[in-house]
């Protein structure tokens, strides 16, 4: 058992799941796991590098994956927005990469050391273009660990980049924590055919088409234009569109293996409480003293929360009279229960942008307005 | 649950004593920890604060709504955050820089005095601040204060550090004496 911060945990659980590449620019609330990674890196045979902006980082961590390292950056809002750009390059090329954000108060430089969830929207739809998008949210700083190896693991199976999702909060929290003592780590696939037969955009045989490492013989064209197996430009219409599709076609096949969602009570439950990040933790909270007050709550934490879970509140729909969403933004993820419910059961947002976290009292009180103890309306 | 707040300005150390008390209650005294920590984004001063939550059940949400025990190291932190300590809390102010306390548990230590005079370093005061918070009210031992001190402080430092610590442990036993004796007087008047 150690005393570790949510940064901390970040950074080790990205060593452990086998990332030795790190380029990065320092933004706060990120800081530490830049930090960190400058420390471990060298001392595992790894590399890291301090660029001159965020749009260099993503290039740096782009190039340094083709090469066949694991590779990540980290940063906050204002970073994440300069890295859309080539963070649509590296879904186009199908580039394995984490990028972490660690959110604070925007728009634009906002609350530089306060926590926010309003990138929730700029991880699904930031770079232009349809894309597909694994977007994982963390709400502890066990989670800080077990998310970053399991994004790591996602990118490299799925050969695309992974969004971790965490908040001035968790990342700055330090909590007493046991860190696994094994964990699963996946690496890509990697090509067994001759030089010559090698495509690197062929998914035909496979569900997801094998990366081979620049430099050890294979040789193909990299570009963000729209490309066919061998990755070259094409405006073909049919080889476009199933080079579009695909890019969706290979996550759709294993969404419910990417979706990992916690719940509790759900059967009897007549409200309940859906959430993500440091939210899920005043849910937890909420949701713990509503049942002991004879309130038939229940609880959802969405750790993935792209893809969104929409059987999952498509069905909890069918029972719960009312799900609230809590969020450190104007309503974002809401949307998506809006979607998935289509007015079966009533969607409840709570908002909070003042800087500050939203308080299991704060869903108690909303909880209080839906439902009565022991249930019925 | 023991909620613990250190607040005061950025640069008086308030996320170490923080980090130190929580690693102490947690590594060293085997409890359930949970520390966050709210600063603006000047490097020095701003209004700085770290909270600790120590139980021996898990803990689910990392901010509480309520504080057991207040340590302030300016009358900035007294004004702005007396009002959220629970019925039975404890304010512990740095007497140095608080003149005006209006909570009724309240002691007056001076933190930084007694690292400036006692230690020749102002920046120790905020392990002063741990060592009078641990003799006043418990909350963890002073063998795993000073374990965490060891494992966190580096080491051209660690000596001020321990030494702060007992200085702080005393300036603790005195304030609580004055205490009594007041309390005394008070009585035979």
């Amino acid at each position: 058992m150690v005393l570790m911060q949510g940064n901390e945990a970040l950074a080790r659980g990205a060593l452990d799941a086998g990332v030795r590449f790190f380029a990065g620019y320092p933004i706060t609330p990120s800081t530490e796991i830049a930090e960190i990674m400058s420390v471990e890196l060298p001392k595992v045979g790894g590399k890291f590098l301090q660029m001159e902006d965020e749009m260099g980082s993503l290039a740096a961590v782009i190039g340094a994956s083709l090469a066949g390292a694991k590779a990540m950056t980290a940063t906050s809002g204002p970073g994440f927005s300069l890295m859309q750009e080539n963070l649509g390059y590296a879904y186009m090329t199908e580039v394995p990469c984490l990028v972490v954000d660690v959110m604070r108060g925007g728009p634009s430089t906002g609350l530089p050391t306060n926590p926010s969830q309003g990138d929730v929207m700029q991880a699904r739809w930031g770079c232009h273009g349809d894309h597909p998008v694994i977007a994982l949210a963390a709400s502890s700083v066990v989670d800080c660990y077990n998310l970053t190896v399991r994004a790591v693991n996602l990118a490299e199976r799925f050969r695309m980049p992974v969004i971790l999702l965490s908040d001035a909060v968790v990342g700055h929290m330090r909590e007493d924590v046991t860190l696994p003592e094994k964990i699963e780590v996946v690496d890509r696939e990697k090509p067994h055919v001759p030089y010559e037969w090698y495509y690197p955009y062929d998914d035909s045989t496979t569900a997801v088409a094998p990366l081979a490492p620049f430099g050890t013989g294979f040789r193909f064209h990299v570009t963000g234009l729209t490309h066919d197996r061998a990755g070259f430009a094409t405006t073909v219409p049919a080889e476009v569109d199933r080079a579009i599709r695909n890019l969706k076609r290979k996550m759709d096949r294993f969404r419910h293996e990417i979706i990992q969602v916690e719940h509790a009570h759900l059967a009897d439950a007549e409200v309940v409480v859906a959430a993500y990040g440091i939210c899920a933790r005043a849910a937890e909270a909420a949701t713990v003293e509503a049942r002991r007050r004879g309130y038939r709550v229940g609880f959802i934490n969405l750790k993935t929360i792209w893809p969104f879970c929409f059987k999952l509140v498509q069905r909890v729909a069918e029972t719960a009279k009312a799900i609230i969403v809590p969020e450190l933004n104007l309503g974002q993820l809401v949307r998506e229960f809006e979607r998935a419910v289509c007015d079966r059961a009533q969607v409840v947002p709570i908002n909070r942008v003042d800087g500050e976290t939203i308080t299991p009292r704060q869903i108690l009180d909303v909880i209080g307005e839906l439902a009565r103890p022991g249930g019925g309306a | 649950m023991v909620v613990v707040r250190f607040a005061g300005y950025g640069g008086q150390g308030l996320l170490t004593a923080g980090l130190i008390l929580a690693d102490a209650a947690a590594v060293y005294d085997k409890k359930k920890v949970i520390q966050t920590q709210s600063y603006g984004a000047e490097a020095r001063g701003g209004a700085s604060r770290s909270d600790v939550v120590i139980s021996d059940e898990d803990i689910i949400f990392p901010k509480p709504d309520h504080l057991d025990i207040l340590v302030a190291m300016n009358q900035l932190s007294v004004d702005r955050y007396s009002s959220a300590l629970a019925e039975g809390g404890t304010l512990i102010a740095d007497g140095t820089y608080v003149t005006t306390v209006t909570f009724p548990d309240c002691y007056l230590v001076p933190f930084t005095r007694i690292a400036r005079e006692k230690l020749g370093r102002e920046i120790v005061a905020n392990v002063v601040a741990l060592g009078a918070l641990i003799e006043l009210k418990g909350v963890v031992s002073k063998k795993a204060v000073a374990r965490a001190l060891e494992q966190r402080i580096p080491q051209a430092t660690l000596e001020i550090n321990l030494k702060a610590l007992e200085a702080g442990v005393k300036a603790g036993q005195e304030a609580a004496k004055a205490r009594e004796k007041a309390e005394e007087d008070y009585d035979i008047v």
